[in-house]
């Protein structure tokens, strides 16, 4: 698998649009500083960036990797190689690549304005882990989607739809299941509604990590209260875990089970 | 070498292989034949683990090769179109495929055999056919394998070519090595071909040498014969 992952990582490397990413996200570090003039005030703003952006990169980018790849799976399929390996590890190589992307583009313009001596370390730090849990839980979600779909039109198609769903609809569907049940006791239901999809769960997980938990309106007591402790923190950070750790489950289940 | 027992595979309403039994013992060249959509690359995929059966066993070297993998390590494959990775040069995937397979390869006889020198700093995308075809053969020798599957070796080569895939099969061959083909030029196939394993709508319709073939349908010419397997299985 780690050669599989070497070899697809090799492959990124070269291609034009790591770097174009990379570079993306290096200038909306520096223009984010210079407009904000401030760290903390830059990583509110980023945060809003990150939270839509790297789930539809990672969504688009896993498709298309997987697709454009098919020449080289096909090759590897009748070496000497597990299966799992090989999917695995092209899972591995493109959402590793693409992290290191996101840490390097935002790092290196936010260390430059001293980012070490600022006390907004933390909260970035925050900023970038749930970027990365976001990348490969995107990417893992694409591998599923293209792994499951021939069609290439199709594959992106269902690709797109899952970010605008998780993204846009699924926050609309919550926004007015909230005002319907308005008469109800909401807590545990928003709690859960939040937790099932990872987009919401990290917006929550930073905003409160950065104490604007006002922003979050009707439930953001019951949040803060929650995602405030240790326990709410670690809770969160599990789902996260789970929510990247299911896709790869099925996408190993996948492979095993296609025919090429 | 390969059992092939009871086998079937559909691929969505389409019933590709419908209780294919097949064995191959001892070295020699194993051609199989059959029209368009008869199974042939299904079959061979099979053998290779890329297409999971809906039913029955495959052994290769007495071994079951279900979720397996390490068998492939005793194959050596050359799929019917060359597809390789176009952003990369001759000579990386040639060591890539070394890397990953972890066995020493001669790559350096069948370069000058093929005469790719040229192109080994080319990149793959910018290759023609009949060269990708050439790089495609040379991944596919570059092992010692006891068995070896061929899936439309011929497709694209210019004669000389030609003949020099011919002669490196008669060498592996007298290596004792099985090889399995599949071709749709007769001429090639009998005088390559140790024994014919004709396919038929997901079965095999003959298995056995070129002369029992011959004989079985009354031809005295191979072309002839296999026309009239077709033939007799229409009416």
């Amino acid at each position: 698998m780690i050669k599989i992952l070497k070899y697809s990582f090799y492959d990124l490397m070269r291609s034009r649009w790591s770097y174009v990413y990379f570079i993306f996200y290096l200038l909306l570090g520096f223009v984010l500083l210079f407009l904000n003039n401030e760290i903390s005030k830059a990583v509110i703003t980023l945060m809003n960036v990150i939270i839509v952006l790297v789930p539809l990169i990672g969504t688009i980018f896993g498709v298309m990797y997987f697709y454009n790849s098919r020449e080289f799976t096909e090759l590897l399929l009748a070496q000497p190689i597990k299966r799992t390996s090989i999917f695995l590890g092209q899972f591995l190589g493109v959402a590793s690549s693409l992290t290191l992307s996101l840490v390097l583009g935002l790092g290196i313009p936010f260390m430059m304005y001293g980012l070490f001596r600022s006390n907004a370390i933390w909260d970035f730090s925050l900023l970038l882990v749930t970027g990365a849990f976001l990348t490969f839980i995107f990417t893992a979600l694409a591998f599923n989607i293209a792994l499951s779909n021939e069609n290439k039109i199709k594959g992106f198609g269902y690709a797109v739809l899952l970010w605008l769903f998780l993204a846009v609809i699924y926050d609309g569907f919550f926004l007015m299941s909230l005002i319907l049940l308005e008469e109800y006791p909401l807590d545990t239901f928003s709690l859960v509604a939040s937790m099932l999809n990872p987009i919401d769960l990290s917006r929550t997980l930073i905003l409160l990590k950065l104490d604007i938990s006002a922003l979050l309106g009707y439930t953001g007591a019951v949040f803060k209260k929650f995602f405030g402790t240790d326990y709410g923190l670690s809770i969160s950070i599990v789902i996260l875990f789970l929510w990247t750790i299911l896709p790869i489950l099925s996408l190993k289940f996948k492979a095993s089970k296609k025919d090429f | 070498m390969i059992q092939v027992k009871n086998v079937y595979k559909k691929f969505g309403k389409n019933q590709v292989l419908s209780g294919l039994d097949l064995s191959i013992n001892g070295g020699g060249i194993f051609a199989v034949l059959g029209p368009n959509g008869s199974g042939k690359t299904t079959l061979i995929k099979s053998i290779l683990g890329m297409v999971i059966p809906d039913k029955g066993d495959i052994l290769v070297q007495e071994n079951l090769i279900k979720n397996k993998w390490k068998y492939r390590k005793d194959i050596n494959y050359l799929p019917q179109i060359a597809n390789f990775p176009g952003n990369l040069k001759v000579k990386e995937l040639m060591a890539m495929i070394m890397d990953l397979r972890q066995k020493p390869g001669d790559g350096k006889n069948l370069i000058e055999r093929f005469s790719l020198e040229p192109h080994l700093h080319k990149k793959l995308a910018t290759l023609s056919g009949g060269t990708k075809q050439k790089v495609n053969i040379v991944l596919a020798f570059m092992f010692d394998s006891q068995l070896l599957v061929l899936d439309e070796p011929t497709t694209g080569l210019d004669p000389n070519a030609l003949i020099q895939l011919k002669e490196l099969l008669r060498k592996e061959k007298e290596q004792g090595k099985t090889i399995l083909i599949t071709s749709h030029i007769l001429q090639f196939v009998e005088e390559m071909a140790d024994e014919v394993i004709y396919l038929l709508e997901g079965k095999i319709y003959f298995k056995g040498s070129i002369a029992d073939l011959k004989k079985k349908t009354n031809q005295d010419n191979f072309e002839h014969a296999i026309a009239a397997i077709a033939s007799q299985t229409h009416d």
